[in-house]
């Protein structure tokens, strides 16, 4: 850290012995697997940097923005429409859940099989290590999956700000109006908050921020699609997670930035990899900072990612929202819109996802797809066969993980992963 | 003299070290226990040898590769090519070795079709089985030929290494033959290689490989839960380093 933050975090409830833990593991484990990467493009520089002070000077902007009158939304999914947030005059963003973290703690109120990512958030708010969290003026909990809208219940004990919002599970008429009653209520909920209303022409600036940010993300995803690629999945996987922690517009600037860079690597026909080097899309589980074991698994054993269809990754940033309501209900109507295309496995039945899988697949040239399972992710892992199948029927390979944030399954997988790479040469 | 082509395969259980001139004939073969110190025992072996090139698998082989700069590939690849060479026809392949097992299918050309994996635990391996034959006083030469001969198979539902030895011991207790117990626990083992194979491959010759398949009781069991043609090696141990050896040849 290149300022001293204690006095920052110990004002924000943290345990600093703790969190000097996590911080010291999570600089050591960024070091040997994204420092030591070769070829990356310069622009992700700025991502090392916002790494470097995730918990620092990015928290220091969460608070000065504070002390300037702003609130801070916390949230765990990408139902939660940042649009709203922001039009609100707060700022929205992702709450850790990508390491573990107070397990022993974890396991008095959740029960052992439960997810990963559920664990690893109530593992931060318990260990006292997460200062988004801590400086989080709401925590948007939503009810998606069975293990997150139970966890919530519990998790309502422990923080004194918890909003749940109610999500649909079908994809009908009946769905749609649910998720909009729930997204005005949000909306009456953040005015609540602020104390700010939202107007057509904040919501209007708000979308336009949203959309430029996600707009980024797909020129960083459209250049993917050459070979040799010409950023690792490792770093597009980062610029993903950064999506949720980072000041939007100071993002998108950045994005584009490395976009330019890499336009000019394909150009000249630079990679990060060679040429004919395996491409594999990964679908499944969003993939939270820090857990960065499956991409580094896989680029390590000769393959190149080169698509996440994912939370973290397509299926949430894919869809834009229509900026050209005139009214603030015309423009919620579009932010619904938007939202319910998100092809979450919580919805049944849920085939857009398999058709984006496929057309991803296609548009990447992807030579395989590892399906990435949570353990205990039930929505997930069960449409984990239904995938491998449909695309199996298609002569694409496919290989399907089941794992965790431990480390202890590693030489497994790279043996999985090595030969399904072998399979794709 | 031709070039001289090794495989290594170290294993968690035993190393097994193959040499094929340039016709794929085997000209040299050794094995021995891994121990604590795996890449000891590698040196002391590759040196009694020679040979031009040599390709490491097994789940020593990154170690392998950094301390004699060698080519690697996985269990799962050198298994698929050590298999296909004794036995073309066959369509998929089990391994079970000492701590895991797999089940791989072949597309017609040889290639790795599909495969399945084990977890993380030692459930339905070699393992399992040495500590079975061990509870019930049996040498791990002796239990397959031991549980061939019980009449009655008794069902053992525990997968896991620990619960089933639980289990053993209360069927010990409560007068059971110890025969009867060996075949209900080689079943146990039987029915989850058999999910696994049929998952990946359902028809077609199979070649069972890995230490396991030295176990008579294991390949009679197999093919009577398959209802396939089952083909064991004669050193089905080896397979994986032949398969690393004919593969350092092709990759020449």
């Amino acid at each position: 850290m290149s300022e001293d933050y204690r006095s920052m975090w110990t004002d924000l409830g943290l345990d600093l012995v703790a969190h000097d833990a996590l911080l010291s593991v999570l600089g050591q484990g960024y070091q040997d697997i994204y420092l030591s990467q070769k070829n990356r493009p310069e622009g992700m520089a700025y991502f090392d940097f916002v790494m470097s002070e995730v918990h620092g000077l990015r928290i220091k902007e969460l608070l000065d923005e504070k002390a300037a009158g702003r609130k801070i939304v916390g949230s765990f999914c990408v139902f939660v429409p940042e649009e709203l947030v922001l039009a609100a005059n707060a700022t929205l963003v992702g709450l850790c859940s990508g390491a573990d973290f107070a397990t022993e703690d974890v396991e008095r109120l959740l029960p052992r099989n439960t997810c990963a990512l559920i664990k690893s958030s109530f593992g931060f708010k318990l260990g006292k290590v997460c200062p988004y969290l801590e400086s989080a003026d709401m925590i948007v909990g939503e009810n998606t999956c069975d293990g997150k809208k139970k966890a919530y219940e519990s998790l309502g004990g422990l923080v004194n700000n918890l909003y749940v919002m109610d999500l649909p599970q079908v994809k009908s008429a009946n769905g749609k109006a649910l998720l909009k009653a729930e997204y005005q209520r949000f909306k009456a909920a953040l005015e609540d908050l602020t104390g700010v209303a939202i107007t057509k022409e904040s919501l209007k600036d708000a979308i336009h921020t949203v959309n430029a940010k996600r707009a980024a993300i797909h020129r960083l995803s459209a250049l993917r699609k050459a070979d040799p690629a010409p950023i690792s999945g490792l770093d597009a996987l980062l610029a993903n997670q950064v999506f949720f922690y980072d000041n939007p517009a100071r993002f998108t600037e950045s994005v584009n930035k490395i976009c330019d860079e890499l336009e000019k690597r394909i150009a000249a026909k630079q990679g990060v990899f060679p040429a004919k080097t395996p491409r594999i899309l990964v679908s499944g589980c969003p993939q939270a900072v820090p857990n960065w074991k499956l991409p580094m698994i896989v680029e390590a054993a000769g393959a190149v990612i080169v698509g996440e269809e994912s939370c973290v990754g397509e299926r949430g940033t894919r869809h834009l929202t229509d900026a050209s309501g005139e009214t603030v209900e015309q423009m919620l109507d579009a932010i619904v819109d938007r939202h319910f295309q998100v092809d979450c496995a919580i919805f049944t039945p849920n085939p857009d996802r398999l058709e984006h899988i496929q057309q991803m697949v296609a548009d990447y040239h992807a030579d395989g797809v590892i399906h990435y399972g949570l353990q205990f992710c039930q929505p997930y892992l069960m449409e984990s066969m239904p995938v491998e199948k449909a695309l199996e029927d298609r002569q694409i390979p496919c290989l399907r993980i089941e794992t965790d944030y431990s480390m202890e399954d590693v030489g497994q997988l790279k043996t999985r992963i090595e030969a399904f790479v072998e399979q794709l040469k | 003299m031709g070039q001289r082509y090794a495989g290594i395969d170290i294993g968690s259980r035993t190393i097994e070290l193959v040499v094929v001139d340039e016709t794929d004939a085997i000209i040299e073969s050794q094995e021995r226990d891994t121990g604590f110190d795996p890449m000891a025992e590698a040196k002391g072996m590759i040196e009694k040898v020679s040979f031009d090139r040599i390709m490491a698998t097994g789940y020593g082989r990154n170690l392998f590769e950094i301390s004699f700069d060698a080519m690697t590939v996985t269990e799962i690849k050198a298994h698929a090519r050590g298999a296909r060479a004794l036995f073309p026809d066959i369509q998929a392949i089990i391994d079970i070795g000492g701590q895991d097992s797999k089940a791989i299918a072949l597309f017609d050309n040889g290639r790795v079709k599909k495969f399945e994996m084990n977890d993380r635990c030692a459930a339905g391996t070699g393992k399992f089985l040495e500590i079975m034959a061990r509870t019930l006083g049996f040498s791990i030469e002796d239990f397959g030929p031991e549980a061939l001969l019980a009449e009655n198979s008794l069902n053992i539902s525990s997968m896991c290494t620990v619960f089933a030895e639980s289990e053993v011991t209360s069927l010990i207790a409560k007068g059971e033959n110890r025969r009867e117990i060996a075949l209900g626990l080689h079943a146990s083992v039987i029915r989850r290689a058999a999910g696994m194979i049929n998952r990946v491959s359902t028809d077609g010759e199979i070649a069972f490989t890995g230490g396991v398949a030295n176990n008579p009781c294991m390949a009679t069991l197999l093919s009577e839960k398959l209802g396939r043609p089952i083909r064991v090696p004669e050193h089905p141990q080896r397979i994986g380093a032949l398969g690393a050896a004919l593969l350092a040849r092709e990759a020449d």
